[in-house]
């Protein structure tokens, strides 16, 4: 059948429950029974949690074929822990495992060849990078890969969608008893708040750090009520790479400009007053509009009372300077905002179920008054992906953008209109990974959309002077710089699903196939 | 017919390498009033031809939405600028700067060819114009001839750094080396009628020594400045933009000389400031470059 954003989802992926996109907020008020972990009560204080290796862990937890094994992105590029448990799982002949992973990238590249011999045979991501992506576009992996949005990912833990039996979580310190922080350590990455819900509904729960600490470590991220084991390993991650010094300040003239309207749409919008809330990213507009913002707040004397995120040093500045009353955060991006985590007492980190669970009670990204994101490409549809690559490989990450778009009152693309030789505003994306109802602006440095949904915006925004056009304009100017690219082509075969944040199937990837000339 | 292009806002002219796609696809985003578009020392000495090649089909298939094009070639003193003048003209470039001129002859020279160009490639004559960068003392020397040596050309730019050499001296990012020769060419080109842009600032993260060498810029009668990177348009255009209180000035200016003239009144005050007519043609001219740079909404 046809979704709400116009994508062909087949019949056969409809069924046990699994419906089709039918709008960003078409499952408000709807009633589920969370699913519940088996817990093994942990009764006898004369016993120790502390095992010696991953191997034991994955003996104690009774590893075996078919089950699936979670684990947390925090160390991004420098994580060592899903590598290290899969080795394990690998040498034991252990097969048919699915990895659900909250993200994964280049670092675990040494995965592809246990998708090959079928040690894992599953895969449910936020987004997958490098050569994961392409085994997986190529059609190599057995299982249909799912990509959620952080969101989404603990809204299908909780719904049960998907059944975790062992949870490993990298934990920069623990105690013996597992109590886990995202603080200190050697392997710091400040927050734990991905591995929050794997560590409250998998069966089995290991806490892996390379730094252990006194008993208790105190605020715990992950609690010792939730850990069933604890091992001590070399080193869990480098950390050269799970954090690095904050990124300078763009000096790209293309990137202020956007910043510049950015900016600008911002402040003079009806949402910026004295306690807004916001969110950015980590792209060079994106830093140099939170630097250009925080010029208009001194100067206008508004405060942000909330600043959410993925936090990275201008926040962190911003905060420090007073203009961010608070900083609720689910990822340290820079070294900044993890020395912040530990010295600014109003920089708090929150879970991914709190930041985003669009099935929760109420998630913190529902309060956004702003966000600021990127896009791969963007439809005249508003609908955006971030994804899939221009040539139909899986290369990107949900990440929080469908959570924070559907949240925030003004949701904001910032993009450049082309990049290279690839028009980034097309007649339609690849593949929908953000639906284009809840994408309010496209700014790029050709001209601003604002989304006809929002008439409210179009007439408030009437008598600002920026360079407004409508998205087809955009995209016609795109096409006529780069051309209109042909199609990609795909094969018939289904490899992947884009799952929207409330688990309906927004669109499905598929097969890569070499391209064919037309005679 | 005078080429309607000779007079027009150049504020800033932007150098861009032609053989990069990447710059030059759309340097108009950034608003420059010019580009120039470098065959010269931008290029490798062996990619010459493969510059010209990006070149060619740059300006025939980019809409540039109406910044001036202009092609810096290779100076006289090379094997490449009659191709480079041949490729310039057939895609239709809308002036040509000449590297190194010495002498009003360097300018006829290219002004010959650039006739040539235009028959063989059925281009209007007259309609590609030229610029001449002064880059030496002998070029300083000459600069008014040079200045009133063809109808094409339209003005003189500064080159301070090969300039400096030839002084025997280097940029101190004073401007004391290069006064006289700014001096001289503003002096000469105001004499002779045509247009006199600055030298260009190279070093990017220096904003406060870069405005205000643009505002001793402006102050010594500049009607531009050659920029190297398009983060240095904002600062030039500002400058080198009437403010409002300046128009608001030039406006009164204009009227009040207008209605006195027909009361036969020849001095009297705007603003407490004593005027009379030696003050119209500056006003008039605040209002001109106010109207092209796209900032006045006045019924003059």
């Amino acid at each position: 059948m046809i979704n709400k954003v116009g994508r062909e989802i087949p019949d056969e992926l409809l069924k046990d429950g699994k419906n089709a996109y039918q709008g960003a907020f078409n499952r408000h008020y709807n009633k589920y029974k969370k699913a519940a972990p088996v817990v093994r009560g942990f009764v006898d204080p004369r016993e120790s949690k502390m095992i010696e290796s991953i191997r034991e862990a994955l003996i104690k937890c009774e590893i075996k074929d078919g089950m699936t094994l979670s684990f947390h992105h925090h160390f991004r590029e420098g994580d060592y822990v899903l590598n290290m448990v899969m080795n394990e799982v690998k040498d034991m002949g252990i097969k048919d495992i699915t990895l659900c992973a909250s993200s994964m990238g280049k670092a675990h590249d040494p995965i592809v060849p246990m998708i090959e011999d079928g040690t894992v045979t599953g895969i449910q991501s936020s987004g997958v990078r490098g050569k994961i992506g392409e085994i997986i576009s190529k059609g190599k992996l057995p299982k249909l890969a799912i990509m959620r949005s952080h969101g989404g990912r603990v809204r299908a833990i909780q719904e049960g969608d998907i059944h975790i039996d062992i949870a490993f979580i990298g934990a920069p310190t623990c105690d013996e008893y597992g109590n886990c922080r995202g603080t200190g350590g050697k392997s710091d990455s400040g927050v734990l708040s991905y591995a929050v819900v794997d560590s409250q509904y998998a069966d089995k729960v290991v806490a892996v750090t390379d730094c252990l600490v006194p008993f208790p470590n105190l605020h715990a991220s992950i609690s010792q009520v939730n850990v069933d084991y604890v091992v001590v390993v070399d080193q869990i991650g480098d950390p050269s790479k799970i954090a690095r010094g904050a990124a300078k300040p763009t000096k790209d003239m293309r990137n202020l400009m956007m910043a510049d309207y950015c900016t600008k749409f911002v402040s003079s919008s009806p949402y910026f007053k004295d306690g807004f809330v916001y969110q950015t990213g980590i792209g060079g507009p994106s830093i140099a509009s939170t630097i250009s913002l925080g010029k208009i707040m001194r100067e206008r004397d508004i405060k942000m009372s909330v600043g959410i995120g993925g936090i990275a040093g201008p926040m962190v500045e911003l905060h420090e300077e007073g203009l961010i009353e608070k900083l609720v955060d689910t990822q340290a991006f820079d070294l900044k905002a993890i020395e912040s985590m530990r010295v600014n007492p109003n920089h708090f980190e929150i879970s991914t179920s709190e930041y985003a669970n669009p099935m929760s009670k109420g998630a913190f990204v529902n309060r956004l008054d702003f966000v600021i994101l990127a896009a791969l490409e963007v439809d005249v549809n508003f609908n955006v992906n971030v994804v899939v690559g221009s040539d139909g490989m899986l290369t990107g990450a949900q990440g929080g953008h469908p959570d924070t778009a559907a949240g925030a009152k003004c949701t904001i693309i910032i993009t450049p209109l082309v990049r290279g030789r690839i028009p980034t505003i097309c007649t339609d994306v690849t593949t929908v990974t953000t639906p284009g109802e809840t994408v309010d602006v496209v700014i790029t440095d050709y001209g601003i959309a604002i989304n006809p949904l929002r008439q409210d915006l179009i007439e408030a925004m009437k008598d600002v002077k920026l360079p407004y056009c409508t998205i087809e304009e955009l995209r016609d100017k795109a096409y006529s710089i780069v051309g209109e690219p042909e199609k990609v082509q795909f094969g018939d075969r289904v490899v992947g699903i884009i799952e929207s944040r409330d688990g309906t199937i927004l669109d499905v990837v598929r097969e890569m196939k070499d391209f064919e000339f037309r005679d | 017919m005078e080429n309607p292009n000779l007079k027009r806002l150049r504020r800033t002219m932007m150098f861009l390498n032609a053989q990069k796609p990447g710059l030059i696809k759309d340097p108009h985003v950034y608003k420059p009033d010019s580009i120039m578009l470098d065959l010269e020392d931008a290029v490798a000495e062996n990619q010459k031809d493969v510059a010209r090649f990006s070149l060619y089909h740059a300006l025939t298939t980019i809409d540039y939405h109406g910044v001036e094009k202009v092609v810096r070639i290779n100076g006289l003193d090379t094997p490449h600028w009659q191709e480079d003048i041949r490729v310039s003209v057939a895609a239709g470039c809308d002036s040509i700067r000449i590297p190194k001129v010495e002498s009003a002859k360097d300018v006829q020279i290219i002004e010959e060819a650039v006739l040539a160009a235009e028959k063989e490639f059925d281009r209007p004559e007259g309609s590609t114009l030229l610029m001449a960068a002064i880059e030496s003392t002998m070029g300083v020397m000459n600069v008014f001839e040079i200045c009133k040596s063809s109808e094409r050309l339209f003005g003189i730019a500064l080159s301070g750094g090969d300039y400096t050499k030839d002084l025997q001296t280097s940029l101190s990012g004073t401007g004391v080396e290069l006064a006289g020769a700014r001096q001289q060419l503003i002096i000469a080109a105001r004499a002779a009628g045509v247009m006199c842009f600055d030298t260009v600032f190279t070093n990017l993260d220096d904003i406060e020594v870069f405005e205000h060498e643009v505002k001793i810029a402006r102050m010594m009668g500049f009607d531009g400045k050659s920029i190297v990177n398009p983060r240095q348009i904002e600062t030039v255009h500002r400058v080198f933009t009437p403010s409002e209180k300046d128009i608001i000035f030039a406006e009164k200016v204009v009227m009040e000389i207008d209605e006195k003239r027909e009361q036969g009144i020849g001095v009297f005050t705007v603003d407490g400031k004593m005027v009379d007519i030696a003050f119209y043609p500056g006003a008039k001219r605040v209002i001109e470059m106010a109207k092209a740079a796209g900032v006045y909404e006045g019924d003059l």
